[in-house]
């Protein structure tokens, strides 16, 4: 990483942080929380979850997408505020409406960042009404069991579970509102266990869920029991 | 061996068994077999190295790969708000009675398949089908009727088309015609071919730029980027392998003027490129040219090998030591998204069309991951009559801000749809003057991402400054429905464009087009009409490219421009919340089950 440190403020705060990060990575490394759903560690971003949308100097962009650069110093970052707040908690909404998404019935409840999510924005009710969409399950492999209803379409699988020779176990199938995830088969006959973990653990939500063991984590123990989301970056003390 | 297997084999072999030729191999197959069968699938993975599902990804994106055979022919119907204007619907019957299923679906031989499809840039042609590839213009019941008993007799497409509209469409053996209503003082300059790429012994690449730069010219493709700051850019990028990409995507519903550029001046779309490779020290252009128009691909390569042996094209381009350039051409298969730049760069790459994350831009990586610049069929066209008599002469046209000329594609009703090559500057009334639009109800400028303005604004100016456009201009008359026929039509479009990526865009898209068709349906509250607003807005702020930020605009711009057409549906009670809705029958069944009498207490 570069020696540049660049300044500039969120909601604010004075902020620091190296040149080339992502702004999301620096707003957390400065304690500051920006929400997200489809970025994760040392992967490329998707961009496509839109929730870690901020303003700088009025302009919004997707934190996770957007580089600290030398045109960011001294810039005027907008995080929490009313109207970004509302647009985040549209989207969990929309996510909510888009799928199926059955809680009391999922392992990944209390482990789930959608659902941690919901209630951060204390969302009771979404203000859209429900699609009910009909979403096959596939459970034909071996180590996976892939629930459509719940897939966010983080793109998270996709980018990070490849086999050795670089190919995907995971794709998009279709496009817009038919967008779908299908998982190879072939590939998948073979996928080792700690692959297979690494898929569940990476998925924001209960979308893809381990075959052969299930609910092994207590409630009590859950991601998301004893605090709510993003109260893990508050505190961070700067690198 | 399967056939299927045999010819994967082959096609796979003639491309390297190099992943970045997948769309190739899937137009191939999908060109031969009718649809993309799973063996093929399959052995393409196996063939490329990739995984089944990541084939996949890309096969089941593009509107013209199908899962399932689509017909030995195969009918596409272009159902944009212009087609239906002009008449698609009753067009549509006429093919399902004559051939014999609804759209949709494939006769139970498998002879025939009927099919919708948005915009084919036929917009002053209307109604029009592509069938196997060529393109069926001004279609009527008497027409239908011939084309689909010759079609069941067995004839070739290609074989029916038998009036041109010039050389160059017979030449494409296409019954288009051009429609040129105005011939501007720029594209329609004259011009003699290879005439630019003379002069690049007299001038640096450098010396390109500047004169592209002093010119004011921004991009003809919608977005209006600057293009000399661009080929500078791009020209000063660290890494040194550089490509030239012209997008003739051209998927704005209403806009057609590409397909006139590329049929009449298609080698000064190439000389734009080759200009543009010169400027920037690129060796590779690559033309991506939408599947609708792949009737004019026999003829585009054709020309391209005739300019190779011209030493247009190739080694030491026009005479110029050390300056190689060469063009390829790359079909897409029917994904408007794949016109914006960065979407285009992944389809061309062989993927599915989804636009990348910026930065980076692709002026630092895009083609391949190397500096690639991008532009406009138009842009480079007018690049080319820029060197040929300079930047001075092209800033006498247009405005102090907004230079030289553009094309608008003009369609919807009004007497004379077409081609106008235009100075920046024109008002709305001067258009709709010039072709015979009378009492128009509204105009559509830019497309559905554009906007839809009333008459009180028909004094507003096309340029950089006031209203941009790439072209589109649809004029919609008095007797047209305008949420119906326009509004909801670029509504269905959207929602079926979306690549998916952004939440908002594959979300929100469907809930706006749904409260919409509450409101038409009367069951609209005022409060829904707001409620459009405060949603749509939010398209702008949270989508990653231009196809989620302005999928709203239909709605937004309407509502701006004639929040009377809504109002008027809300039905009393009209005010803030209160539901028309009638509470007493809606529990009437349930009371009458349990015993109950209805008592509503307000
Ligand atoms: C959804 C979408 C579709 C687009 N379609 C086209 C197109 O069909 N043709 C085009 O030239 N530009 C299109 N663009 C604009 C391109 O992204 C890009 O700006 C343009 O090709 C750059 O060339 P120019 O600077 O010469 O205009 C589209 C943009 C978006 C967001
Ligand atoms: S805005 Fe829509 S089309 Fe554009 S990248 Fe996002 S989902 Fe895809
Ligand atoms: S976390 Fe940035 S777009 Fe999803």
């Amino acid at each position: 990483m570069s020696d540049n440190k660049i300044k500039f403020t969120i909601d604010g705060k004075e902020c620091i942080a190296d040149e080339g990060l992502d702004l999301w990575k620096a707003a957390m490394l400065n304690g500051v929380f920006i929400p997200y759903l489809c970025h994760m560690k040392d992967v490329v971003p998707a961009g496509s979850c839109r929730i870690c949308t901020v303003k700088v100097n009025g302009r919004p962009m997707a934190a996770c997408t957007t580089l600290v650069t030398k045109g960011l110093e001294g810039a005027v970052v907008e995080n929490d505020t009313p109207h970004i707040e509302e647009m985040r908690k549209m989207i969990v909404e929309l996510l909510f409406v888009e799928g199926n998404h059955f809680c009391p019935a999922c392992e990944k409840s209390g482990s789930c960042e959608l659902q941690a999510m919901a209630y951060r924005y204390q969302m009771m009710v979404p203000q859209f009404s429900y699609n009910f969409p009909l979403r096959e399950v596939d459970a034909t492999t071996p180590k996976i069991y892939l629930d459509r209803n719940r897939c966010i379409q983080c793109k998270k699988c996709i980018r990070s579970i490849k086999d050795d020779q670089g190919r995907s176990y995971f794709a998009f199938y279709k496009r817009g509102h038919k967008l779908d995830i299908h998982i190879d088969h072939e590939l998948a006959a073979t996928m080792s266990a700690e692959l297979a973990q690494l898929a569940m653990d990476g998925c924001p939500v209960g979308a893809i869920i381990n075959k052969e063991k299930g609910f092994d984590v207590p409630i009590g123990k859950r991601k998301f029991d004893k605090e709510p989301i993003g109260t893990e970056f508050l505190n961070v003390t700067k690198e | 061996m399967s056939e299927i297997k045999n010819y994967v084999l082959e096609i796979t072999g003639k491309c390297g068994k190099c992943p970045s030729h997948l769309m190739d191999i899937l137009i191939a197959v999908q060109n031969k077999f009718r649809h993309i069968p799973d063996e093929a699938i399959e052995c393409i993975s196996k063939e490329l190295q990739m995984s089944k599902v990541d084939v996949e990804q890309t096969a089941s994106f593009y509107h013209f790969f199908t899962e399932e055979p689509c017909g030995k022919y195969t009918v596409y119907l272009n159902n944009s708000a212009v087609a239906c204007m002009m008449g698609r619907d009753k067009i549509a019957a006429t093919f399902e009675k004559e051939v014999g299923c609804k759209f949709g679906n494939v006769t139970s031989d498998g002879l025939i398949g009927l099919y919708d499809t948005a915009c084919i840039g036929m917009n002053d042609q209307e109604p029009a089908a592509l069938i196997n590839g060529v393109v069926f213009t001004s279609l009527n019941d008497q027409k239908v009727k011939q084309i689909v008993s010759a079609i069941k007799a067995g004839k070739a497409v290609n074989d029916l088309v038998t009036e041109f509209d010039g050389k160059e469409n017979a030449e494409m053996k296409s019954e288009v015609k051009n429609n040129i209503r105005k011939r501007g003082p720029v594209l329609f300059a004259e011009y003699k071919n290879g005439a630019s790429l003379k002069k690049l012994n007299e001038m640096t690449p450098d010396q390109v730029i500047t004169e592209v730069k002093n010119s004011n010219i921004r991009g003809r493709g919608g977005a209006g980027f600057p293009t000399g700051l661009k080929w500078d850019f791009c020209s000063k990028a660290e890494v040194k392998e550089r490509y030239v990409l012209c997008n003739a995507d051209e998927g704005e519903p209403g806009t057609f003027k590409d397909r006139v550029l590329l049929t009449l001046f298609p080698q000064m779309v190439f000389e734009g490129m080759v200009l543009g490779g010169y400027a920037i020290g690129s060796q590779q252009g690559v033309l991506y040219l939408r599947a609708e128009y792949t009737y004019m691909l026999p003829r585009l390569e054709k020309l391209l090998a005739e300019m190779r042996t011209k030493n247009l094209l190739g080694k030491n381009v026009a005479g110029k030591q050390g300056f190689d350039f060469d063009i390829r051409i790359q079909m897409g298969s029917g994904a408007y998204v794949c016109g914006e730049e960065t979407a285009l760069i992944e389809s061309a790459e062989g993927k599915r069309g989804e636009p990348r994350n910026r930065p980076p831009y692709p002026i630092e990586r895009g083609y391949k991951n190397k500096p690639t610049i991008i532009n406009n069929v138009e842009t480079l066209c007018s690049v080319v009559q820029i060197i040929d008599k300079s930047s001075a002469w092209y800033r006498t046209f247009g405005t102090q801000y907004s230079s030289g000329t553009k094309l608008l594609s003009i369609s919807g009703d009004c007497k004379f749809p077409g081609i106008y090559e235009i100075e920046w500057g024109i008002t709305i009334n001067e258009v709709l003057e010039m072709c015979g639009a009378e009492n128009a109800q509204a105009v559509q400028v830019a497309g559905p991402s554009g906007v839809c303005i009333s008459p009180k604004q028909f004094g507003r100016k096309l340029d950089f400054e006031d209203m941009p456009t790439g072209g589109s201009i649809i004029i919609i008359g008095q007797q047209r429905d305008l949420l119906k026929d326009v509004v909801l039509n670029f509504m269905d479009f959207f929602t079926d464009e979306s690549c998916g990526s952004c939440v908002p865009c594959r979300a929100l898209t469907p809930v706006l087009k749904k409260k919409l068709v509450k409101i038409m349906d009367g069951k609209g509250v005022k409060g829904d009409i707001d409620e459009l607003v405060k949603l749509g807005k939010t398209m702008k702020d949270l989508n990653r490219c231009g196809l989620g930020q302005t999928a709203a605009n239909p709605i937004l711009t309407t509502i701006e421009n004639f929040r009377e057409k809504y109002e008027a549906m809300i039905k009393e009670p009209k005010t803030d919340g209160v539901y028309a809705f009638d509470m007493a029958a809606s529990v009437k069944e349930s009371c009458d089950y349990a015993g109950r009498k209805v008592i509503i207490h307000n």
